[in-house]
């Protein structure tokens, strides 16, 4: 690993004010950050150690939805009473991502923040445009089984690796930081030709929070299928919500994760269902809305059809038809 | 005949294995238990060279100040500033479980933590569940359901069983749980689902497992 430099602040004004110094980068939780430093992917000069601040909390908004402190880890969410009654979906999400371990050190906003796990990515002897502007995707004629078939470029197609950003993004979060809020749809960038720049956070923007509106009406579920029954990354996830009578349903919100290059909200596929009978032909379609204008690469051509799969499987068992 | 004197061999076998076993881990405990009464050469406080951290790290109810590089790992922090080797390092990048300890009572991978990260933390290792010369429970289910073969795993698997026990007291769900409103079972399939961050390549899982039940049956929430 690479020498640096360490301060922690005890305040947010004065991490920012940290986080101006050359080369220096935010230290939460650090299960992604540190990992990619050993591996010389991540070369920060000064890490600002943001652990200590004062975001570790959930609470109750006026509104009636939950603001989450930025440092909250990814354990102690997924246990919070409220978020496993009223947002069950995203407990789900968090307790079926990483070790316990890792649960346990992550944090909520780190969460948001990890980085991809392209294995060109990780490989500092391989072109990667992400880690290297300019020098290529490695992905694209390589070994792609666990790559994006939504949102690609030809400059890159690593998938967002976060199971918790999916279930976000499905309860319609919002970013919160020092001096604004950016809803989560907003937050991710699409690789296009530049893919090393991922979110619209400013440099040295600290994240405070994470603010979920008030829950949405209806079941909801989070299904994941991957490789090997637990710590693994999705092939393809699922964030559903379903509410629906007599027959009918009223309102759908789906998110997949595991297929694209951001947390992928699939907006005509909700749109299609809303007012839709239930039935398996109505989720069959909306799975089909859920993967338009997805692109294999051969290794991850999979994808399509499993993805359409599992959108409809998942809306079906929440309909129970 | 023959069949009456392989049962034999294979008994005298299973009771020579067991023997040996017994053995390794009396070594092992009499190693860690020297470890625990002798402490660390640096428990004195060294003021940080320029380019160093001063940390304060309290393991196994002992407070050291260290002076450390920042890039040290908690885990490298351990093993070769505290001379604590219990904790393992298997693979270093938080995949294999075998660094794991308890930070305040919560089980982490010590890989993936910068030692200055845990200052002022309080820190668990392998050494410091038998500070008074009795294995713990967890300890002597293990040996007692020839829960390992090469060991080094062991003292990972261990510590993750001992805060993954306390995260099941204290109601914390897992991918295994099905209604999230209610308080997760003590059941076989939880206990794998939970203990998926610890790898054991030589594949002890089912007695693994059975150690951690036959101690797990105590947990009452």
């Amino acid at each position: 690993m690479r020498s640096f430099t360490y301060e922690r602040p005890t305040d947010v004004a004065a991490a920012q004010a940290a986080a101006r110094r050359p080369g220096a980068k935010f230290l939460a939780g650090g299960t992604n950050l540190l990992d990619l430093m050993k591996v010389d992917v991540e070369r920060p000069q000064h890490l600002v150690d943001i652990s200590r601040l004062p975001l570790r909390e959930v609470r109750e908004t006026p509104d009636g939805g939950l603001s989450i402190g930025a440092l909250v880890s990814n354990a102690e969410l997924s246990a919070d009473p409220r978020v496993r009654t009223l947002y069950p979906l995203l407990s789900q999400a968090l307790v079926n991502g990483a070790s316990a371990q890792l649960r346990n050190q992550a944090t909520t906003a780190g969460n948001l923040l990890q980085r991809t796990r392209c294995p060109y990515f990780y490989d500092v002897s391989k072109p990667c445009n992400k880690r290297s502007p300019g020098s290529g995707c490695s992905a694209l004629q390589g070994f792609n089984r666990m790559h994006a078939v939504l949102g690609g470029s030809d400059a890159c197609i690593a998938v967002h690796p976060s199971d918790m950003a999916v279930a976000l993004t499905a309860l319609d979060a919002e970013v919160q930081t020092a001096s604004r809020k950016i809803a989560l749809k907003d937050f991710y960038r699409l690789p296009e030709r530049t893919p090393a720049h991922e979110t619209n956070l400013e440099p040295g923007e600290l994240i405070t929070a994470v603010n979920l509106p008030r829950p949405p009406a209806g079941q909801q579920i989070y299904r994941k299928v991957r490789d090997r029954a637990s710590f693994a990354f999705a092939l393809v996830s699922v964030a559903a919500v379903l509410d629906s009578a007599n027959g009918r349903v009223k309102a759908a919100r789906v998110a997949l994760g595991g297929v694209g290059t951001k947390p992928w909200r699939a907006t005509e596929a909700e749109q299609t269902m809303s007012g839709a009978q239930i039935d398996r032909r109505a989720f069959d379609a909306a799975g089909d809305l859920c993967v338009k204008g997805a692109h294999g690469h051969g290794g991850n051509d999979f994808k399509i059809p499993l993805a359409r799969r599992v959108v409809s499987r998942t809306f079906s068992e929440l309909a129970h038809v | 005949m023959n069949n009456e004197s392989d049962s034999h061999l294979t008994r005298r076998l299973m009771g020579a294995a067991s023997f040996m076993m017994t053995l390794f881990a009396r070594e092992l405990f009499a190693q860690t238990k020297e470890q625990a009464q002798r402490g660390p050469q640096t428990a004195s406080a060294v003021p940080p060279a320029p380019g160093e951290v001063g940390v304060r790290l309290t393991v196994n109810g002992r407070t050291h100040d260290l002076a450390l590089d920042p890039r040290t790992s908690l885990l490298d922090a351990l093993r070769d500033h505290l001379g604590l080797t219990g904790t393992k390092k298997g693979c270093d990048h938080g995949q294999c479980g075998a660094c794991t300890v308890l930070v305040n009572g919560v089980r982490m991978n010590a890989c993936l933590s910068l030692a200055a990260q845990r200052d002022g933390d309080e820190i668990v290792t392998i050494e410091g569940l038998a500070p008074d010369g009795a294995m713990a429970a967890l300890q002597a289910a293990f040996v007692h359901n020839d829960a390992f073969q090469c060991g080094y795993c062991t003292p990972g698997q261990i510590m993750s069983a001992t805060g993954m026990l306390s995260e099941l007291q204290r109601g914390l769900p897992s991918a295994a749980t099905g209604d999230l409103s209610t308080a997760p079972a003590v059941n076989v399939e939880e206990v794998r689902e939970r203990m998926s961050g610890n790898i054991c390549r030589c594949a002890a899982y089912p007695n693994i497992v059975a150690a951690i039940m036959s101690t797990a049956a105590g947990v009452r929430r």
